[in-house]
Formats: structure tokens, sequence, C-alpha cells
């Protein structure tokens, strides 16, 4: 634990202020470095201070620091927080700064780690209660509360109020058995419902890991077969944007080697294994390894000869490539074609990385599958912390069980026990308790009694 | 003279106090109002019911009286929610209301160390923080070392009626006019309830023909794992359902502001039960819904009245009379009882402990209505539990508390301490989180084993128990080591079974797992020589083997906050940051674990995750 970490602590969106939050042993030099104002190294802990983040005489944004030395912070650590302005450019633009400066970026939930390992709490959900101790207002002890942000409360708040809307229709027809005028819930009834909120679910599910591979890189891997010009394309994205940053030596489990932050986007290069000391190294990569890498990538550059036919490998990777996020470039455009293009899906990119020819066009692709202009322009809903998306993907496997016991003709009451399952894993989201709602519901919703 | 266990009230709750400490070797004695009414059903003609029905086998699993006697004189016995999964199935009874007094009368009189004296009690006897005694009305003291109060809906009751109130209890008995007022000064918050009965009317002045009939069960059942049926099912005395009518509901919004609660009566303060409106109430409430569903339900075998189950009101009689007539089938009928209203004043429950002892008073138990609950069953089972931790509390014992993973009695019980009442608590499936395990079949291996402990389950029954436990693991050990292969034989016999033939070998465990094989089926490839119930337990063990585990799980959980303890001297107002509501009912409270304070409503996840911080700094150790 003697690096110091950073991440970007708030969502991503237009108009939102972001907060960079810095903590371990060298957090308060390494953002003195960048930020013209007062000496940071000489406040007194626990203040706030107003001034400039800088690049050499460039201002890059005007923003608040606050300066909390250790121990008393989440992490026990020197802990510095930087708000900032917002927008995904600025925000990155900082953090592009600070790696630059000597921190490497967090790994998801470190901070919790830190603060856990730390002695500072105990293994509940660390950070909402964190915050929830700190903060100040009711206002902010709400939104502490859930950890969550309103809007997809909201959504999510609708979807439990579907959900129990079901569980007291199928509870009523348990607790009152007798009363033929209530309708009786039926199969077909729930699987559209459930289908309906299968779909809602997965939609914040994918912004929402959209919106966690913006915010904390997206996992990033090169693949190719030797000598196409992976590293050139490499080396392109970089110089245009000079920015490779931070060589991490086994500091994390992944095999995030080295980041770079093209328009905003950061990546996180998988296995750049010697990608600057020598072309041979990271062009001896075989298929095997290349599908490993592949299999943990957020994002696969395929990167194809224009001058040499597919080969079976090829063909392999590219099948392999199909479920994820992917993009297949044709380097060495400049060349005479030999490759079938029409085997390709037709999206490819033509490049030449010898001519700095085509490169934008890559750029431009990450950024359209990532939808960064939507996460820029509008508030869409997504979750940030690592545990909500969990949580919705725990809620889609239960709701899957439903839909199997429904395939599997149980009895409503069974196939009730896994969305029930649902509603509760929905509430743990949004931090509400439940239970004496359903009773309310059902007497609410049905008439009853004798 | 001094007793070791007070009775006060002779309903369902008082009864089965009075069985437990009595058969538990203790001088006991039972006071009444009126020995007549001792277990009487002043209400509904039934025992069991969704959720209720698990009560009463649990009731019967830990040695009480309720399911037996249902047993002795039932007029019809239906199994709710056959067509559903094994978990919400539940027996209803019709029960005989002369029969089921008579026979708990006759029961109680048999009981050695019990004596049953009428009377009405007005006060307590207490010194400090003991109970010692109760003080009856005409100043005789009766000393005790633990009392049980189970006065049902008599304190300071009121039968409303239209714009009519009089101080009485039902059937026109006296109430207890100070005990209520009695235990506000030593300190207990009391609220105030409200509930109703239907009218009663002559069975030979309806036309059934216009009426749908309602049979029991095709097959027999009992509720108490002891007994044996000792019915006919053809001589099943049925229900009649009924709808009510256009006109019945243009009376009732016609007469509305006549209804005692409707502005008939303007100092009403009672809160009725949102599960068991008045007719008035749902027709106000359910404004589009054209018309609602009535039971006609037999009293008794001896007697001629006819139960209106759904019509419950608290109109004056003369507009009982036009609403009655306006049902099909009952445009001639003769009124025996009018509808009322009762109000009557209860413990605010969340001054009891687990074992139904209150905080304030050491040695003092309350169960049934007067903790807020409604329903025979409900208040048989406290007065059981509440029974049993007297003893165990004479005995110097820890109490009994059941869990709610461990049985319905239990979410009844930590419901009502940890979340207060509002309206008559009702138990209901809806209310417990794991009732995949609370299955009406399986209580007596829930609760048997304690009910041996306590001493209210004899070695012959306890021998039982265990006999079928044992058969249910060789029932299982049978299944997995017995195996079909594909025969041209046995995928004849899949097929006219509608399942699907086979192309390796396969256990009958497996086989079982199939959603369309019965165990029952399993008797055309293997003998299978176990006793039904063993079957009935092992089927439903292995068909929703998965749905169990999670639920085995989930309880897991609980378990776990369940174990974390809270300090006794814990100071929530210390707690930075807290909600004020969850400091508030935490306090008022004070939940002796985590998972209880989870359970309390107005306490967030995130409240709690605050108090286990707070203990852990604070206390220095891990409570886990």
């Amino acid at each position: 634990m003697e690096d110091t970490i950073v991440a970007i602590s708030t969502s991503l969106g237009v108009g939102a202020i972001s907060i960079i939050r810095v903590s371990g042993k060298e957090a308060i030099p390494i953002v003195n470095k960048i930020f013209k104002g007062k000496d940071l190294n000489v406040v007194t802990t626990h203040t706030i201070h107003y001034g400039h983040i800088i690049d050499g005489l460039e201002i890059i944004d005007e923003v608040l620091v606050s300066i909390m030395r250790a121990p008393k912070t989440f992490t026990v650590e020197d802990v510095v927080e930087i708000n900032a302005h917002g927008g995904i450019a600025t925000t990155h633009r900082i953090l592009e700064l600070l790696l630059r400066t000597g921190c490497r970026p967090a790994t998801p939930g470190e901070f919790t780690k830190r603060a856990f390992l730390n002695g500072r709490i105990d293994l509940i959900e660390a950070e909402s209660i964190m915050d929830l101790i700190s903060a100040k207002t009711e206002t902010t002890r709400k939104m502490a509360l859930s950890g969550v942000d309103g809007k997809v409360s909201a959504l999510i708040h609708s979807l439990r109020h579907k959900i129990i809307s079901l569980l007291a229709n199928i509870e009523v027809n348990i607790d009152y058995p007798e009363y033929e005028d209530i309708a009786e819930m039926t199969v077909e009834e729930l699987q559209k419902s459930m289908t309906s909120i299968e779909l809602e679910l997965k939609e914040i599910l994918k912004n929402s890991k959209e919106g966690k591979m913006i915010k904390e890189g997206i996992k990033t891997s090169i693949i190719g077969r030797p000598n196409v010009g992976k590293s050139s394309i490499l080396n392109r994205l970089l110089n245009e944007e000079k920015a490779i940053v931070t060589d991490i030596e086994g500091t994390t489990r992944d095999v995030v080697e080295g980041n770079i932050i093209i328009d905003g986007v950061m990546l996180n290069i998988l296995d750049t294994a010697g990608i600057r000391q020598t072309e041979n190294i990271v062009e001896q990569i075989g298929v095997k390894k290349s599908l490993e890498l592949l299999e943990e990538s957020e994002l696969v550059l395929i990167v194809l000869n224009n001058n040499e036919i597919l080969t079976e490998q090829d063909k392999q990777i590219l099948e392999q490539a199909k479920n994820k996020n992917h993009i297949v470039i044709v380097n060495k455009k400049d060349l005479e074609r030999k490759l079938d293009t029409r085997a390709l899906e037709p999206d490819y990119i033509e490049v030449s990385a010898l001519n700095d020819d085509g490169i934008d066009k890559i750029k431009n692709r990450i950024r359209e599958l990532f939808h960064l202009e939507q996460f820029e322009n509008r508030d869409m809903t997504y979750l940030t912390n690592a545990r909500s998306i969990a949580l919705v993907e725990k809620a889609l496997d239960s709701l899957e069980e439903v839909k199997k016991g429904i395939e599997q003709n149980l009895p409503i009451d069974m196939v009730e026990i896994d969305l029930k399952n649902v509603w509760n894993i929905l509430g743990e989201i949004t931090g509400e308790t439940y239970q004496d709602e359903l009773i309310e519901q059902l007497f609410s919703q049905f008439c009853l009694g004798k | 003279m001094e007793y070791e266990v007070i009775v006060v009230g002779g309903g369902h709750a008082g009864c089965e106090a009075s069985l437990v400490a009595s058969r538990k070797g203790h001088k006991t004695i039972l006071i009444t109002g009126n020995i007549k009414n001792i277990a009487d059903m002043p209400c509904n003609p039934s025992i069991g019911g969704s959720a209720k029905g698990i009560v009463v086998r649990e009731i019967d699993a830990l040695g009480g009286e309720m399911g037996k006697n249902a047993d002795k004189g039932q007029l019809q016995m239906k199994m709710l929610n056959n067509k559903k999964g094994p978990a919400v199935q539940a027996l209803r009874a019709q029960a005989d209301k002369i029969t089921y007094p008579k026979e708990m009368l006759e029961t109680l009189k048999k009981e050695n160390n019990l004596t049953i004296y009428e009377a009405l009690v007005e006060d307590l006897i207490v010194e400090g923080v003991k109970i010692k005694g109760v003080i009856l009305e005409n100043g005789e003291q009766i000393f005790g070392q633990t009392v049980i109060l189970t006065t049902g809906t008599y304190l300071k009751a009121d039968i409303l009626v239209g714009d009519t109130r009089h101080r009485e209890g039902p059937h026109g008995e006296r109430p207890s006019q100070h005990l209520s007022d009695n235990l506000k000064k030593l300190g207990f918050q009391m609220i105030r309830l409200k509930t109703g009965t239907p009218q009663r009317i002559d069975k030979k002045t309806i036309d059934f023909s216009k009426t749908k009939e309602e049979y029991g069960s095709e097959q027999k059942y009992t509720f108490s794992f002891d007994s044996k049926p000792n019915y006919n099912l053809e001589e099943q005395i049925p229900c009649h359902l009924i709808y009510t009518t256009p006109e019945t509901h243009q009376i009732i919004r016609d007469n509305l502001s006549k209804s005692s609660m409707y502005g008939g009566l303007n100092d009403i303060t009672g809160v009725g039960p949102r599960y068991c409106p008045s007719i008035e109430d749902k027709i106000v409430r359910f404004r589009d819904k054209e018309r609602h569903q009535l039971f006609l339900e037999p009293e008794s075998l001896y007697y001629d009245d006819i139960y209106i189950q759904g019509f419950s009101t608290s109109m004056p009689h003369d507009v009982q009379e036009k609403m009655v007539h306006s049902l099909p089938g009952l445009e001639n009928a003769k009124i025996l009882k009018y509808a009322y209203a009762i109000e009557y004043d209860a413990i605010y429950p969340t001054q009891l402990k687990l074992s139904l002892e209150t905080k304030l008073i050491e040695n003092l138990f309350t169960a049934g209505q007067i903790n807020g609950t409604s329903g025979y069953e409900e208040a048989a089972c406290q007065g059981l539990m509440a029974g049993i931790n007297a003893c165990l509390k004479l005995e110097e014992k820890e109490p009994l508390i059941l869990k709610r993973n461990e049985a319905y009695i239990g979410v009844l019980i930590d419901d009502l301490v940890t979340k207060g009442v509002i309206d008559p608590y009702r138990l209901l499936t809806s209310r417990a989180e794991y009732r995949l395990l609370l299955r009406h079949d399986n209580a007596d291996l829930r609760l048997r084993e304690y009910g041996y402990q306590v001493g209210l389950i004899n070695e012959q029954q306890y021998q039982k128990l265990q006999y079928k436990k044992q058969e249910i693991k060789n029932a299982i050990g049978y299944l997995k080591t017995n195996k079909l292969i594909p025969t041209k034989k046995t995928n004849q016999i899949l097929e006219s079974l509608n399942s699907s033939s086979l192309k390796d070998g396969i256990t009958l465990y497996d086989l079982l797992k199939r959603p369309e094989i019965k165990i029952e089926h399993l008797k055309q490839f293997y003998e299978l020589s176990f006793d039904q119930d063993v079957l009935e337990q092992v089927e439903i063990e292995i068909k929703y083997e998965g749905y169990i585990k999670k639920a085995l799980h989930e309880a897991e959980k609980m378990i776990d906050l369940d174990r974390k303890k809270i300090p006794i001297d814990i100071d929530y107002s210390k707690i930075h940051n807290l909600a004020s509501e969850a400091k508030q009912k935490l306090n008022e409270i004070r939940p002796n674990s985590i998972g209880q304070a989870l359970r309390i409503s107005g306490v967030n996840p995130a409240d709690i995750s605050l108090l286990m911080v707070y203990i852990k700094k604070e206390y220095h150790y891990d409570r886990g």
C-alpha cells in the first residue's frame, strides 16, 4: 500500500461536478505539483482550498481541493479530493495529469479495500457508510443511504413497484384462496411482466457497464498475427496523444499494464509487455494467449494485414471476438490487397499506420462503441459502483430462475420465491426495507375480509 | 393461598396457557368472567385457514390443545391451496361452536393442578417491578408467582351498533372496567382497537337454492399429529357462497352516515383490522367493485345460526334488516343476532419481550388479543408460548423463543414485539419470509423436539417423531440407491405418465425430480413400503430441494444477524448520524440483536450499518 492511488469518484455526465480522489503517502505533494493556489503541503488538515489545476502553464480547470491528512480519513491515509467542473474530457485530463505525476489508477473498490485493511471499518458496505458518517445534511444523508444516483433509484423503484404488485396478487391468492372474484395471477401474465422487467434491467446493466468502463478505463487488447503492425498502430495512437502513462508492476491482479487516454476515454491496455522495447516480444504472442487476452478484454482491436490472406487463426479470433466490443482494423492499406475483406464484418476500418492514415477513425469508433457522446450530452441511467452492478446481475440471474420455474410448470408460490428475491435484490440497490410494504400493498390493492 | 401461575381470561389463549402450566406440574388458576364462555368462539365458526391452519399444527407439535380439540367436532375439513405448492397449503375446519368449547372445558377439568375460578380481575398486585398476584372486582386478592393476562376484547369493551355504544363484551358479558387503566398506571402504553362480527341468520329462513354449495376436501385430514380422522366425508356440512347485490350496495351508501364508523358515533378511536373490513368499508374503499363475496357458514349441529362471513357491519338494526334481505336467498331471512363492532383496549406489544413477558413488570406475561392480535389461532399460540415461558421462568430456565425460520408462531411474536401493530394483527403467509420451511406438513419435524424438551410431548410421541425422522432418511436413501434402467416396459410406463423415456439408467431420486412424476408413480417400478406421511415429506424434500436450499440459505443469513447481539446498555442517542426516526424506534423497542433491529420498520439498512460500526467501536469486540 505504498503507492498513491487515484480515481474519479463521481458518475460521469454533463453539468455534474466531478470529484477526483487521491489517496496515499504522496497524495498531497502530487496534487500540489499540479495545483496553482496555496501550498497544499503546509495547509492544515480537513480544509478546502480554491485554485486551478495546471499542466505546465496551461490552466485545465478551476477547482476546490480538500486536504485530509491521515489518520482521520476514509482510507486512514492522506486523502485529497479535487472538485472539478465535470465533463468527461476535463476530468480525464486531470486524471491523466495525476497519473503522469506519480499516481496509479485505483482498482475497483480499492479505496474501500484500503479503508478496510487499515482497520477503519467493518466488513460492511464500507463506502456508503462512511459517506453517511461524514454527511452533513439530510439530503446528502439520503444520497449516501443508497449510494445510488436519484434517477437510477427512481427507475429501480418503479421496477420494484411493478414486482410488488405482482407479488401482492400472488400472495392474495394464497392468503385468500376462496375469493373467487380476485383474479388468479396467471403464468402468462407473469411471463409478460418478466420479459419487460428483464429488458429494463438489461438496459441499466448495459449502460452501467459502459459507464463504469468509461470511468475506470476500458480493458483493451490489441490482437493480430506477427508483423501486422500492432505496435505501430498503438504507437500512432500514443503519439497523437503523447500519453502513455504508467507501468504498473504486479500491483493488480489484472494484467493491465498501461493506460492511454484517447479523447477522454481511458484505455487500460492489457499485456503490453515490452511494446515499447522491442517489436519482437509482443509479436510473438500465440493464438492461445491471444484468445485468453480476448476473453479478459472489454474492447478488442484486431489487426489484420491487407497484404496477407486470412488464416484459420485469424478466423478463429474474429469469431471469438464477436461477442465483445471489437474493432477490426485492416492495416497496411497502402499495400496491395490480398486480404479477402468480404469475409469480414463490413464495418472494418482500413488504416495505414505507416502513413498515419485512418487512425482517427479508430478513435471515433471507440467513442461510438461506448456511447461517449451520450454520456457527455445526456443523463444516462446507470449505476456506478461495482456492488450495485453486481446486484443487477444477481437480480437478472434470479429473474432467469423465475422464468425457468414457469417453464417447468412449478406452483406459482415456488416461482414467487425467486421473484421475491429479485425484488429484495433491487431493494438492496436502493437501500429500501421491505416486507411491510408487501402487506400494505396487499391491503390497498385488494378488497378482502370476512 | 399462592399459585405458581395465574391465568386471567378463559379464551383460546387462556386455555392453552392454563393447560401448559398445569400439565407442567405448576399450581395454576384460571380466572374467567364466565365459565360458560370458556374457549368460546364469538366470531367465525372456523379454526385454521391460510397460515392459521399451519399455526394450529404448530401448537399441536409443541403439545398444545387447539388442534386436538378442533379434530373432535368439526363440520367440514378443507385443505386450502391444494392446487398450489406445499408451502402454502393449510387446513381449515368449520368448527362446531358447541362442541369446541365443551370439549375444551372437559379437557381443562381433567387437569389436577388447575383450578377454574369465576371472577373479574380489576387490578394487579405489583411489588417493585415484580408481579405478585391479582385483585378481583370484589377486592379479593389472589397471589401468584407469575401472571398471564389473556383478556381478549374484554378490556373496557364497548359494543357499537349504529349510534349506540354499550359497555359490554361479546354476548353481553360484563367487561373489565379498571384493569386497563391500572395497567396504564403501571406505565403501559395502551391502544384502542376495534373489530366486528356479522349477523347470524336462522337457517330455516334461507333459500339455499340461490346459493352455491362449498364442501370440504375429498380426503380426510386432522390438525393433530396424534389424532386419527373420525368423520365421514359424506357427512360433512357445506358452506354456501353468495354475492352482494347492487341493492345491497345502494342501501349501504344511502345509510352510510348511520354506521357507527361513518358518523353514527363521533367518539370512535379504535382502529379496525385491514384484513377484515366491515362491508361498509369495502363498499367505500372499493367503489368500482360490483359485488362482494359472502359465505354462509353453519355454526353448529345443535342450533340453527348461520354466520354471514364478509358482512360485518356497525349499521343500526333496521338498516341491517334491509341489508340482509337484499342478499340472494336471504330475502325472507330472520336475523337471530345482529352484527356489531366492538372497541377494546390492548397493550402496545413492543412493550413485550420475545418471551411475551412484559418489559416493565417481571413475571407478568400477556397473550392473545390484549397484545393486539386477532383470531383464535393467533391467540392460542401466544397463550401456549406465554404459558411455556412463564413456567420456564419459574423453573429458572431460558425462555423458548421460536425463530422466524422455525415457526409461524415465531414470525407472529417477532412481528408483534418488533414492529408493534396499527390494526389487529392477523397472520398471513406473506408475513413469513421462509414459508417454504414453515409448512403445515412438517410442523412436527420442526417443533416436536421443543415440545419434548419443555415437557409437553411425552415419550411415546417423541419416539414416534424419531421413527418418522429415521424413516424419511431411509426412504431418501432407498430412492437414491435404486435405479431404473431403460427397458421397454419402463419407458412405456413413463410415456403413460407424459414423461420422456430413458436412454440411460436413472435413480428413483432423480426421476422424482421431474415435475410430472409424483412419488405415487414410483410404486409402478419399485415397492415403497413407507408410511404416507413419510412419503409426503420425501416427495417435497426431493422435488423442491433447490428452493428449500435457497430458503435455508436465506434463513442462515437472518440467523447470523440474529446472533449479533446488541449490548443492553447501548445509548442510541450517542450514535452520530443515525436518522432520528431510527433512534426513536430503537430506543422504544430496544432490540436484542442486529437481526431484530433490522426488522423494525423505520430503521434502514444504513442505520443498521451505523449501529454495527458503533457497537464495534464502543464495545471493542465482535459479537458475531
